[in-house]
């Protein structure tokens, strides 16, 4: 904790400091700025609270609470594979990949795994959520920051990659594909050629954003050193996902950790970037956004035959038990902590999602900002409003 | 073998008892020299996870050792009330009068002595291995904060706070989150009713309700047979 006041103490004496003579010649009295609850900026219904000194933020707190719906205690009073249903609506933009932690937790309560055919497209679909999910991120960032045509081609490519995750499991947003013991269908014909041609496709729009965003120097100028979260802070606060691989943590929960997945059968690299601040988060997601592409594409030259549902008892009845299961997902480390009676649904379910932490360190990486960089700020950190409300 | 095995290998839990822990023996081992009696019992699933259970005046004690252990990436922490829900599911027929429920309460792994205890999950960055940490809270519902530990226990003190009313010493600002200020009692506790089930029956009902009673196994039988007569009828 230490550390952590005391960084934050010098940067506001120092930011203090600076400006102590412009506001000796401009005296201005403090004031209270609501951005939200409807701003453009907080994807959905955050309200950021901001108490300002002129142009800069003195004191920051991101007011949640807007969209809660209670899936935990909606959890206990449904059966195991109902909970798929409730769980897809957390972060909307990558729905298939809430279902999967759920059902490798309950799974592995049960003791049982899905066959190899059912893994791998279990993997490829939530590597296609990742992708859907953080291109509109690849594109939003830049309309926060005042560039309006890159949100425009991020809904033109991510079009085609729901277009495949609705031709596998027939929901473009809320799949509810995923089954205890495998998959509810298998792939349709034809699908595994029109997704890599989809993929080409996404890769040519990494390119695109790199030319386009990436390189530009208002960009840069206005990311760079904008909202610098370190190492020893991001980690103190659960900052998971491509936010803690911005600030240098190489750890990614799907390399480091063994689950019944794909992963560790293809070839792909873990990218981070060691500034920690709103240009390098930008920067890591764009390349896991292309990295997943090639996942996807090895991926599917190896999915193997076979079935794709394990046996499992009509009726579902978990055992007594604990098991946390969390996976890497689109927006960072995403988890259940299922406990069960050995009844036909859980006794209780924490979900522990990736936007609550990462957006709980608002209100530290905010102080001592200007206005401007707040939306900047927010936009990286990337957080979806159903993630942070559950 | 495991009937509920899909690939017809040795079950996984079978061959995780033959592989020897050694290194969340080690962890238990360490936590045990940092808390002495503090650590009150342990729960390991070998190759797979560690649940620790510590006494409630050492919570934020075994905080700092976690940390001092390695385990710099705080997860989550949350609590459970283990008494029962009084109301089921919420299904029960309104013009009946409502059945008799078991309301005993019985902990999860690592034991415990009260109805509410919070758990946390920690992570080692270095050596890729998670624990889940429990403490029992009894009655006034107190425990320190982590807040001096791992200052993202913030936001999940708060939400606790308001979810089951344990108050968390020494939080620098316990206020709602996701409720509003004037709200009254709490949601997750188990003796709170699901107001949306008792005004409305529950559709999905239909899905679990009429089980036929060759089908009602328990959970042991094959599914394939039964998935195919199931869809004949």
């Amino acid at each position: 904790m230490s550390t952590v006041v005391d960084r934050q103490q010098l940067a506001y004496i120092a930011a203090q400091a600076a400006d102590a003579r412009l506001n000796v010649e401009l005296e201005t009295e403090g004031m209270t700025l609501n951005i939200g609850p409807q701003h453009p900026a907080t994807h959905g219904t955050l309200r950021i609270v901001a108490r300002l000194d002129g142009e800069q933020v003195v004191w920051a707190e991101p007011s949640a609470g807007y969209m809660h719906r209670g899936y935990e205690k909606l959890t206990e009073v449904r059966t195991f594979p109902q909970v798929t249903t409730l769980v897809n609506r957390i972060d909307w933009l990558g729905s298939f990949a809430n279902e999967v932690p759920f059902i490798l937790a309950a799974e592995k309560l049960m003791e049982i795994e899905a066959p190899p055919r059912a893994q791998w497209i279990r993997t490829v679909l939530f590597e296609l959520s990742r992708i859907a999910n953080v291109t509109l991120f690849l594109g939003d960032m830049a309309v926060q920051l005042g560039a309006i045509t890159p949100v425009f081609y991020a809904f033109r490519d991510r079009e085609h990659v729901l277009n495949q995750i609705e031709a596998a499991t027939g929901g473009r947003f809320h799949p509810n594909f995923d089954r205890i013991g495998g998959l509810k269908e298998d792939l349709p014909k034809g699908w595994v050629d029109e997704t890599k041609a989809v993929m080409r496709k996404m890769r040519n729009f990494c390119d695109e954003m790199e030319t386009l965003i990436v390189g530009n120097e208002i960009f840069a100028a206005r990311t760079r050193g904008i909202g610098v979260i370190p190492r020893d802070v991001a980690m103190q606060y659960g900052l998971s996902g491509a936010n803690a691989r911005a600030s240098g943590i190489d750890w990614d929960l799907r390399r480091d950790q063994t689950l019944p997945m794909a992963w560790d059968k293809i070839e792909w690299k873990v990218w981070t970037h060691p500034d920690g601040d709103s240009y390098a988060r930008y920067w890591v997601r764009l390349q896991e956004v292309r990295e997943a592409t090639k996942m996807v594409d090895q991926l599917l030259d190896g999915i193997p035959s076979g079935a794709i549902m394990a046996k499992v008892p009509r009726i579902i009845k978990v055992p007594e038990g604990e098991a946390w299961v969390s996976t890497e997902n689109p927006l960072g480390e995403m988890g259940y902590y299922v406990v069960s009676k050995g009844d036909t649904g859980p006794f209780r379910v924490k979900i522990r999602s990736a936007s609550f932490n990462n957006i709980s360190i608002a209100s530290w990486v905010l102080r001592g900002t200007y206005v401007p960089d707040v939306i900047t700020i927010l936009a990286s950190l990337y957080f979806i409003l159903g993630d942070i409300d559950r | 073998m495991n009937p509920l095995s899909s690939t017809g290998e040795t079950p996984a839990a079978a061959v995780a008892e033959l592989v020897h822990d050694t290194r969340r023996e080690g962890l238990i081992d360490q936590f045990r020299s940092a808390l002495g009696d503090k650590l009150v019992d342990t729960h390991l699933k070998p190759g797979d996870d560690l649940w620790l259970r510590v006494r409630t005046d050492a919570w934020r004690e075994t905080g700092h050792a976690a940390r001092d252990l390695g385990f710099d990436y705080f997860g989550f922490l949350s609590a459970i009330d283990w008494m029962p829900s009084p109301y089921g599911k919420g299904e029960d027929d309104p013009t009946e009068p409502p059945p008799e429920r078991s309301t005993e309460v019985k902990q999860g792994y690592a034991g415990g002595a009260t109805r509410f205890q919070v758990f946390a999950r920690l992570h080692s960055i270095a050596t890729g291995v998670g624990i889940t940490l429990k403490v029992d809270v009894p009655e006034p519902l107190e425990l320190e904060s982590w807040v001096p530990v791992y200052a993202g226990a913030n936001w999940h003190e708060r939400e606790t706070w308001e979810m089951y009313g344990i108050t968390f010493t020494g939080h620098p600002d316990l206020r709602h989150i996701y409720l509003p200020g004037d709200f009254e009692g709490f949601p997750l506790r188990k003796d709170f009713p699901l107001l949306a089930r008792m005004v409305k029956p529950w559709p999905g009902i239909v899905d679990v309700e009429p089980i036929p009673a060759e089908f009602d196994t328990d959970g042991e039988a094959e599914a394939a047979p039964a998935t195919d007569e199931a869809s004949a009828t």
